[in-house]
């Protein structure tokens, strides 16, 4: 913690000083006296941080490079309170240097501007009357991993805490590279929280651990438990459903993204109670059993503030067409199955029902779409943001092309790859507003045909300059398209591609992919994730480490030549906070390189590289406020697991920084050094 | 591109230690990974360090077959859901088999539904698969107007159906196999109708 620091010269703040002017000046003038913050008090209300520091760019850029080490910026609407001390002109930015003087009430009202959470972490890094005010006025929590910190001490922090967001896995676990029984359980935190804060809202897991005894501990010990989001958890059943639903009065949410849900066959649907009517979203998308579509359709008629609903796919055209009559209101809709038998009149009734749903904006689930129901929602495509069609393999590229000639409005789509250039081509025409696409792979084992190359990125990339967002597998990739590609759409926030053959060149010049990446992390000065694939060397590597600046995260697999290229990435990268890396040749070499760049960030994952088990040994030796956990999974004929020597080769590490030292929950096949 | 491939090998190379020392080749003690129990794709092998190498390199033919656990990066659910909807539907790339039985037959055959563009063309291959099987010389295989045999499938949901009805992609996407029926137990299915 930082106290405020005292001013170098010896100016008196008896009175708040008031000055106007342009950013730069005063910029320096408060950098000295309030080591990590400046106050500017704006007329306009919410003006955008970042285009009000490019405004006041005759600073240059030195002041806006003191931002990111740490100095915050407040933009915040006038107070009335000092409404009165000055005038209030169009786009006069006024500062106040005395902070100090301001109640504590005033200071808690400046930080509710403050929506992100680094943010709230900067501010309360200041002094410690802004830790104070700060930690008893948080009310959302984020915890990246789940085991950098105890439960006990984030709600002893944080008293009034009413939304906790907790992550477990590292990422590679969705991809099968983590063994089941890895950890990640979601227990300990709602335990705590039912002792420590039972005024918990909400709470958001992702990659956890989640057992029908947490559920039901989670429905009875919160009152005013409001929402619930579970994105790719397992362990728990039905019945776990069924005491949420049965006990969580005044539930607005459950949503239950891709996560493995057991079916017992219970009807954790019918357990809502006739004196629910508070849902405002249902997404139960992922379950594979059936619901008792009755109790779903009076459920839906009943909750009149529904907006979001995303069904399974055991739910038919037939009872989709009933529960759009009774919530003609909905922004979010999941289709279910989207397929009927073929001697009802569900067509025509179908149709009916899209036409009095103009309120829908964002359509997913398909999963057995008929091309003649497809052309019912014709009607709402062209107010569409947000369409996800990749668990729909049923739909054939024409009707595809077909339907989005008339979304225009556009901004998500998730695809799968059978969409082929064409389609692509069709989407770059219409869709002027994309800002974010993903193409999955249709065929996920076989070879199959080549279904989206270069040529649909390029197509998507001159078609629609406001695409961020990225997640492309494809077939191939060259450097001639990845270049054109950067140029064209300098605003990739995200960029993952995905090669379905690893390690496969450029097929044109059978060069590896490395100017190409590099064109795209020269020209995306925003990028803050990228994943990579590809026949690449080092010198992609030294490209991002030169000029990713505000990377956040980086996936690695099956590329680089030597520890080099691991060294430019911890180097380089100053805001990397995951790095994850699988099938590659970096080395203890490259691990014990720059060890204190490990508690700058969340955490490293590293398979089947050259880490050994010395390097590992070194890497907790020297850095004791990390975890450095080594998996090892155990063969039936592998006899030197007892006592493995330091030169053994660690098939799968990973590292994160944490407050609590090794975890009490391991499974003895994780050895943490 | 060879030279290249060379040296990639060459440098990708798995050793002990840190890069730069020589030290021998490791023993294989870790030789065939066995697959994931989960895994229910048994193709599904993960490399051993001496193939690591190999997949570093420059056009390694068997990395374009191989498959490698974890490859391509899909998550769980998504190729759960993947795998689900093609044991239930029977169909793969190269085609849509299904059986055909035929009453009184002694065994079965199989033909892919992607060969043909509609009925008419079914039912003639239908014909010459079967000839042999027919007895007595009208054994056209037409459905309901008094021959020998009709032809049934079973759907996706189980219940057997007269083959004809309805629109062939929505036939061929929910079809799940064919039985020859007996024309005298066939009128019994109609009458139903």
């Amino acid at each position: 913690m930082i106290e405020a620091a005292e001013p170098e010269n010896s100016r008196e703040w008896s009175d708040p000083e008031v000055h106007e002017g342009r950013l730069g000046p005063i910029f320096e003038d408060f950098a000295f006296f309030f080591s990590r913050v400046l106050v500017l008090f704006c007329p306009q209300s919410a003006v955008d941080l970042r285009s009000f520091a490019c405004e006041a760019g005759a600073a240059g850029n030195s002041c806006i490079k003191d931002l990111s080490l740490g100095c915050v910026l407040f933009v915040v609407p006038v107070l009335t309170k000092l409404e009165v001390e000055s005038k209030v002109r169009e786009k006069n930015f006024r500062c106040c240097g005395a902070m100090t003087y301001f109640p504590d009430e005033v200071v808690e009202h400046i930080f509710d501007f403050l929506s992100s959470h680094r943010d709230r972490n900067n501010v309360s890094t200041v002094c410690k009357a802004w830790y104070l005010v700060e930690q008893l006025s948080r009310l959302r929590v984020f915890v990246g991993n789940c085991y950098a910190v105890r439960p006990e001490r984030v709600m002893a922090r944080f008293p009034g805490m009413k939304c906790l967001t907790v992550k477990g896995k590292p990422h590679f676990a969705d991809f099968n590279l983590v063994p089941h029984d890895w950890g990640g359980d979601a227990l300990p935190w709602i335990e705590t929280a039912a002792r420590c804060c039972p005024g918990l809202e909400e709470l958001r897991l992702k990659r956890m651990v989640v057992s029908d005894e947490s559920l039901e501990l989670l429905a009875r010990a919160f009152p005013n438990f409001k929402s619930l989001v579970l994105i790719s958890c397992e362990g728990f059943s039905t019945d776990g459903l069924a005491e949420i639903a049965t006990h969580c009065r005044g539930l607005r949410e459950l949503d239950l993204q891709e996560n493995e849900v057991e079916d017992h066959g219970r009807q954790w649907l019918s357990c809502f109670p006739d004196s629910c009517t508070s849902l405002v979203s249902l997404n139960f998308a992922c379950l594979k059993g059936e619901v008792n579509t009755s109790a779903l359709e009076r459920l839906v008629a009943r909750c009149q503030n529904l907006r979001c609903l995303k069904l399974n796919r055991a739910i038919s055209i037939e009872s989709l067409i009933k529960i759009l009559a009774r919530a003609p209101n909905l922004v979010e809709l999941g289709t279910g199955s989207f397929t009927a038998d073929h001697r009802t009149e569900a067509y025509q009734n179908l149709l009916n029902a899209f036409y009095k749903c103009n309120s829908i904006r964002n359509l997913s689930g398909f999963w057995d779409a008929a091309p003649r129901y497809l052309q019912a929602i014709y009607s709402i495509c062209s107010s569409l943001t947000v369409l996800n069609l990749s668990y729909a393999p049923a739909i054939q590229v024409n009707d595809l092309i077909k339907m989005i000639r008339h979304c225009f409005k556009l901004q998500k789509l998730w695809v799968l790859d059978s969409i082929g250039d064409k389609g692509l081509a069709a989407v770059a025409c219409a869709c002027k507003e994309l800002q974010e696409l993903r193409v999955f792979p249709s065929d996920v084992y076989g070879t199959g045909i080549a279904a989206v190359t270069e040529e649909g990125l390029v197509a998507i990339s001159s078609g629609c300059p406001k695409l961020n967002s990225l997640l492309y597998f494809c077939h191939q990739m060259t450097n001639a398209a990845l270049i054109t590609v950067a140029k064209n759409c300098p605003h990739f926030t995200r960029f993952r591609l995905c090669i379905l053959d690893p390690v496969k060149p450029d097929p044109i010049s059978n060069e590896p992919l490395d100017e190409g990446f590099g064109a795209i992390v020269k020209s995306c000065k925003d990028l803050k994730r990228l994943s990579l694939s590809g026949l690449l060397t080092d010198k992609v590597f030294l490209y991002i480490g030169m000029y990713a600046s505000r990377l956040e995260m980086l996936s690695i697999a099956f590329a680089g030549e030597s520890d080099k290229g691991m060294v430019y990435v911890l180097n380089g990268c100053k805001n990397l906070k995951k790095l994850e890396i699988r099938d590659s040749p970096f080395g203890d070499a490259a691990l014990l390189e720059n060890v204190g760049k490990y508690e700058t960030m969340r955490s490293l994952w590293m398979s089947s590289c050259d880490v050994t088990q010395g390097g590992c040994k070194a890497l907790a030796a020297k850095m004791p406020r990390l975890n450095v956990e080594v998996i090892n999974e155990r063969e039936e004929s592998d006899e030197m697991v007892e006592n493995p020597s330091d030169m053994h080769r660690v098939e799968k590490m990973y590292v994160y920084r944490t407050l609590t030292g090794p975890r009490d929950d391991a499974p003895d096949f994780v050895w943490t050094f | 591109m060879e030279a290249v491939a060379a040296s990639y090998v060459k440098d990708t190379e798995l050793r002990l230690g840190l890069p730069g020392s020589e030290a021998p080749e490791k023993p294989a003690m870790r030789g065939g990974k066995r697959a994931l129990p989960e895994d229910d794709e048994a193709a599904f092998c993960k490399s051993s360090p001496e193939d690591a190498s190999g997949l570093r390199s420059v056009g390694a033919a068997p990395v374009a077959k191989a498959q490698v656990v974890g490859w391509p990066p899909i998550r769980t659910y998504r190729k759960n859901n993947f795998q689900a909807r093609k044991a239930e539907t029977g169909a793969d790339a190269s085609g849509l088999f299904v059986k055909v039985s035929m009453d009184g037959a002694p065994y079965l055959r199989k033909i892919d539904l992607k060969l043909y563009q509609g009925y008419k063309e079914l039912k003639e291959a239908l014909d010459s698969m079967f000839k042999s099987f027919s007895q007595g010389e009208s054994s056209r295989k037409e459905g309901c107007n008094g021959s020998e045999y009709a032809i049934t499938y079973e759907d996706k949901d189980g219940d057997l159906m007269l083959v004809g009805d309805v629109p062939w992609e929505m036939f061929t996407s929910s079809c799940k196999r064919l039985r020859i029926m007996k024309a005298s137990e066939a009128r019994g299915l109609e009458s139903k109708q």
